[in-house]
């Protein structure tokens, strides 16, 4: 059976989407992925669909819900490399994913990443705040 | 119709084929206009083919039915004659006047052969105008087939010619928008767009609307829908060439641009483009 790696780089986890998704493997997907990132604690959330080609209103809303879901888990989602014909889909379905951080391919997609943890990162941290 | 009745037709047409051939060339010259966009020699040459090719057709087969396999060659010929005449800017009923105005001289040397047999002659001038009537409608049809090809390449042309996408720097695509926004012409531009962006990995498209004559509620949904498809693919857009009067139509029709980044020129929107990749620096930093 068919199954989407969730490989962890850092403190970023990165899912390549390499298959034809249907509707089990993307529930599946929500499962492991949101257990994944309390198991490991990631800042960051890389979801790759470049080979993606085809989407439904479901899928649509699964990639909504899980970058919600690693939004509520404390991670930043960002989707990376959506092919024009997936967005002018999602786009006439309805599905504009407000809230959903886009970039067109991986090297942006974990640029982006890296300069939003860093902001976080700068902050002076929690034991320095509080010497005592 | 009798056997003997229908041999009529194609033996006036072959024994009177010169006299036929010279008066209807003046027929066909007095019908039209002097300084006439085609050559008398040309239109001798087409004429001499078009009897030949009658000749030949209503001997073989049913003078009725010009649908047949018989026709087909005086078919083609009038196709080509039509559609020829079609692209020269012929009117239509100029067109149709070349089959038409065969008909007095046709029909005179039919009388002149068949003479005092009136009720053949009824018969026989009866089937030669149906036929003639027939051949002359086929080239209007022709003629306006043609036209309409014309019309829908020149649209199709239209719609190329309207939408292109340049780059304007690094990471930055234009796209300047000129004549009324439609949902063809809309998927289009959108598509052009989106493929472009995954083409160049542009961070940035700026939709310049300037030459986009109105807004209505129907384009600026157009517009949303393409910056919304653009950011899931993780570009900005940047609409610019508002005009006053749009951005009144845009505030009164209650449409929501609230996401979006907008601006009055596309050169605002440039500038912003450079300062959001972080290249204004490089870019408006004199020469040394």
């Amino acid at each position: 059976m068919d199954r989407i790696p969730i490989l962890k780089l850092r403190d970023l986890l990165l899912v390549t989407i390499q298959v034809d998704m249907h509707d089990r493997l993307a529930l599946q997907l929500q499962d492991e992925l949101t257990t994944r990132i309390s198991e490991t604690a990631a800042r960051g959330v890389l979801i790759d669909i470049s080979s993606l080609d085809i989407v439904d209103s479901f899928i649509g809303r699964m990639i909504a819900n899980i970058a919600a879901m690693a939004r509520v888990l404390d991670a930043e989602t960002v989707v990376v490399g959506m092919q024009p014909a997936v967005a002018i889909t999602l786009v006439e379905l309805g599905l504009h994913l407000p809230g959903v951080r886009t970039a067109l391919n991986v090297d942006k997609g974990m640029a982006l990443l890296e300069s939003s943890t860093r902001a976080v990162e700068d902050l002076p941290d929690a034991d320095a705040r509080h010497p005592d | 119709m009798s056997a003997a009745t229908d041999a009529v037709i194609p033996h006036v047409l072959k024994a009177y084929e010169a006299e036929l051939l010279d008066e209807w060339l003046r027929e066909q010259a007095s019908a039209f206009r002097p300084g006439s966009k085609i050559s008398e020699h040309e239109l001798r040459g087409q004429a001499r083919e078009f009897l030949s090719l009658l000749q030949e057709a209503t001997r073989n087969g049913n003078i009725a039915d010009i649908r047949g396999p018989s026709y087909g060659r005086i078919r083609d010929m009038l196709g080509d004659v039509s559609r020829s005449r079609g692209l020269q800017g012929f009117s239509p009923s100029e067109t149709a006047t070349f089959v038409f105005s065969l008909k007095r001289p046709l029909f005179s040397y039919i009388q002149r052969e068949l003479g005092a047999d009136v009720d053949s002659l009824a018969t026989v001038t009866w089937s030669a105008t149906e036929l003639l009537d027939k051949l002359g409608l086929y080239t209007t049809e022709v003629h306006q087939k043609s036209r309409e090809e014309v019309i829908t390449r020149q649209q199709q042309e239209l719609l190329e010619l309207s939408t292109p996408v340049v780059k304007l720097w690094d990471g930055i695509l234009a796209l300047p928008m000129i004549g009324t926004l439609d949902s063809a012409r809309t998927q289009i531009v959108m598509e052009s767009l989106l493929q472009r962006i995954v083409e160049t990995g542009a961070d940035i498209a700026i939709i310049d609307i300037t030459g986009v004559p109105t807004v209505d509620t129907l384009t600026a949904q157009h517009l949303l829908k393409t910056v919304t498809a653009a950011r899931l693919m993780g570009a900005d857009c940047i609409i610019s060439g508002i005009r006053p009067q749009i951005a009144q139509t845009i505030v009164h029709l209650g449409v929501d641009l609230g996401a979006v980044i907008t601006k009055a020129t596309l050169a605002d929107a440039f500038r912003r483009a450079l300062e959001m990749t972080g290249q204004r620096e490089r870019v408006l930093k004199p020469r040394a």
